[in-house]
């Protein structure tokens, strides 16, 4: 095939470079392709890693048993219970407050500069550092309202934390119920009220829960905001109330890997599996109920 | 929910219309446009629905100017015109559908039973269960076909037999026999021309004494398209049906009255068959002549 005319009669007044041209698009796909192995082979690597470290110490004991001095008798008890008090709480707080606040501002808030100034300035907090919520929990949960260096401190900060999050996955959640919808419940004379409640989150309640474990996911990593709010290093009883003092397995894992001996750190590998189990356990919750109402409708 | 506001004015439609037909010199608009008169058939008729200089602007644009006409009670009144003349607007503000839409700005008034609709004491969601509405793409809500039926009850505190009406609304939107056996299926699960005569029995369900169509087959093929026709022929005898079409044939085919809308304004409104053998306006003419729009 002449390179000229592909084949077919040359045309003067075109340089076609056909071959250079179908080079840079092979060039470019293989560019996107190693942009993707570099990532998945990262992540296979790290997890193998933590995998071949860790998986010997992930027992029954090592979920039941309190921090030791000795390797070989630490557990993570204190830390994963700690973890369900504070996920739990989370959830309970953010869930009304993230999808109360969505409602409003898709449904009922009017379109003036003070709704668009709220609606930026949501957006601007899911970009602020966890540490400066750390800050501010410390500042107003633990010492203004004097709830000390408890659960309930903490969960209240890493709700505010995720809030941001929340609000605008339900707010899109919301925003992607055909309006078609609402004019048809209107138009049999429905009220605002049963619109919503009937209608439109009914049919948003996949993607705001969705959003709501995805963001609790975040949460549940999160170690400099808690570790500001005062979860403690090293604990040996079950947090039993939301005013206990706590720890959480961020917190135990950087414990672990920041001592010195060696075997604190495949201990501290054997606590990031179980962090990572939860979180897939999460995520997968999440996966499932978005299929599950998806074929619903 | 505050006491039906509605209902009580019986009021003094019969009044009006006689008023309206006899040269219609209250009506400011009908003096700059003589081709909308009420036309004849109106004359004698009670007025189910009347406008008078119903205008509606989104934001300034004027999208409605002036339309005052009275819509005779179990009469098919239809609205043509090309795309973006209006007719859409105008019959959202029948059912204070427009309020929905933050930017619309309507004036005017909007009679029924001798009340406007648009007076401060007037609930708009008691009118939107008084005039029902169906709209161009099906509609349904995404629950079952018995749910969807049974929600305009519910919301509006029916106090009869449920089940009942359910059965009566469906059978009067003919389409009982198909979905009898599948109350509890999925609405999502009909075909197009279903979904929408299930959208007919919704609307039917809560009672309304008018329905108003917004190009109610555009999205149906023909088969189901006919079928719709066909319904709406039936439910003349207890309802007022107002209906958009971008169809002339479809407007001819069904309609008692047809209102021609250019721009905005109303062109001409008369009886169907003395509209489209023998418009009175030229731009009547040329647009049922496919010259435009």
């Amino acid at each position: 095939m002449g390179s000229g005319g592909g084949g077919l009669e040359a045309q003067e007044d075109f340089e076609p470079r056909r071959e250079a041209r179908r080079r840079l698009g092979t060039a470019f796909k293989w560019l996107c392709f190693s942009a993707v192995v570099f990532g998945i082979v990262a992540l296979v690597v790290l997890l193998a890693d933590v995998f071949i470290d860790g998986y010997r110490w992930v027992d029954w004991s090592f979920l039941t048993s309190y921090p030791s001095r000795f390797p070989e008798q630490a557990g993570i008890r204190a830390a994963l219970l700690g973890t369900l008090w504070m996920m739990g709480l989370v959830a309970l707080i953010s869930f009304p407050l993230g999808v109360g606040a969505a409602i409003y501002l898709e449904e009922y808030a009017p379109s003036n500069w003070f709704t668009r100034t709220l609606q930026m300035n949501i957006s601007n907090l899911a970009a602020v550092p966890s540490v400066v919520y750390g800050i501010l929990g410390l500042a107003v949960f633990v010492r203004f309202m004097a709830l000390g260096q408890s659960v309930l401190a903490g969960a209240l900060t890493l709700s505010l934390l995720i809030l941001p999050v929340t609000i605008i996955a339900a707010q899109e959640a919301i925003r992607a119920v055909p309006g078609s919808l609402r004019q048809a419940s209107y138009g049999i004379g429905a009220t605002k009220w049963q619109t919503i409640r009937h209608q439109v989150l009914p049919v948003a309640l996949p993607g705001i829960l969705t959003g709501t474990i995805l963001s609790l996911s975040r949460a549940i990593g999160e170690t400099a905001p808690v570790l500001l709010v005062g979860a403690v290093t090293f604990i040996a009883f079950d947090p039993e109330g939301p005013l206990d003092q706590f720890t959480v397995l961020p917190i135990q894992i950087f414990n672990w890997a920041a001592r010195p001996e060696e075997q604190f750190h495949a201990v501290a590998a054997g606590a990031i599996l179980v962090l990572l189990v939860i979180l897939l356990a999460m995520n997968a919750t999440a996966i499932y109920l978005r299929n599950r109402y998806r074929q619903e409708l | 929910m505050p006491e039906e506001p509605l209902v009580d004015i019986q009021a003094d439609t019969a009044d009006t219309a006689p008023e309206e037909a006899g040269g219609a010199s209250g009506s400011p608009s009908t003096s700059g446009s003589p081709g909308a008169d009420t036309p004849p058939v109106a004359r004698d008729l009670e007025a189910a629905l009347e406008t008078r200089t119903l205008s509606v602007d989104y934001d300034g644009d004027t999208a409605v100017s002036e339309i005052s006409l009275s819509i005779p009670r179990n009469r098919i009144v239809a609205f043509i015109g090309p795309s973006g003349c209006g007719k859409s607007t105008f019959l959202r503000c029948l059912n204070r559908m427009n309020d929905l839409i933050p930017a619309a700005n309507v004036s005017g008034e909007v009679l029924f039973r001798g009340k406007n609709l648009y007076d401060s004491d007037v609930d708009p969601v008691e009118v939107r269960r008084r005039i029902g509405m169906v709209f161009q793409k099906p509609n349904p809500f995404p629950k079952s076909i018995y749910e969807n039926v049974a929600f305009g009850l519910r919301v509006n505190g029916y106090q009869g037999d449920l089940e009942e009406r359910v059965e009566t609304s469906l059978r009067a939107a003919a389409l009982w026999d198909e979905v009898k056996d599948r109350l509890e299926d999925s609405a999502l699960g009909l075909s197009g021309g279903q979904q929408q005569r299930l959208c007919i029995a919704r609307a039917l369900a809560v009672e309304p004494e008018i329905l108003l169509m917004d190009e109610p087959a555009s999205a149906l093929d023909p088969i189901a398209t006919g079928r719709i026709e066909d319904l709406i022929e039936d439910l003349k005898q207890d309802y007022t049906i107002v209906i958009v079409t971008h169809n002339m044939q479809q407007a001819a085919r069904v309609s008692d009255l047809t209102a021609f809308l250019y721009m905005g304004e109303l062109v001409e409104f008369g009886d169907t068959d003395r509209l489209f053998t023998n418009p009175r306006e030229q731009r009547t003419e040329q647009y049922i002549t496919g010259r435009f729009g």
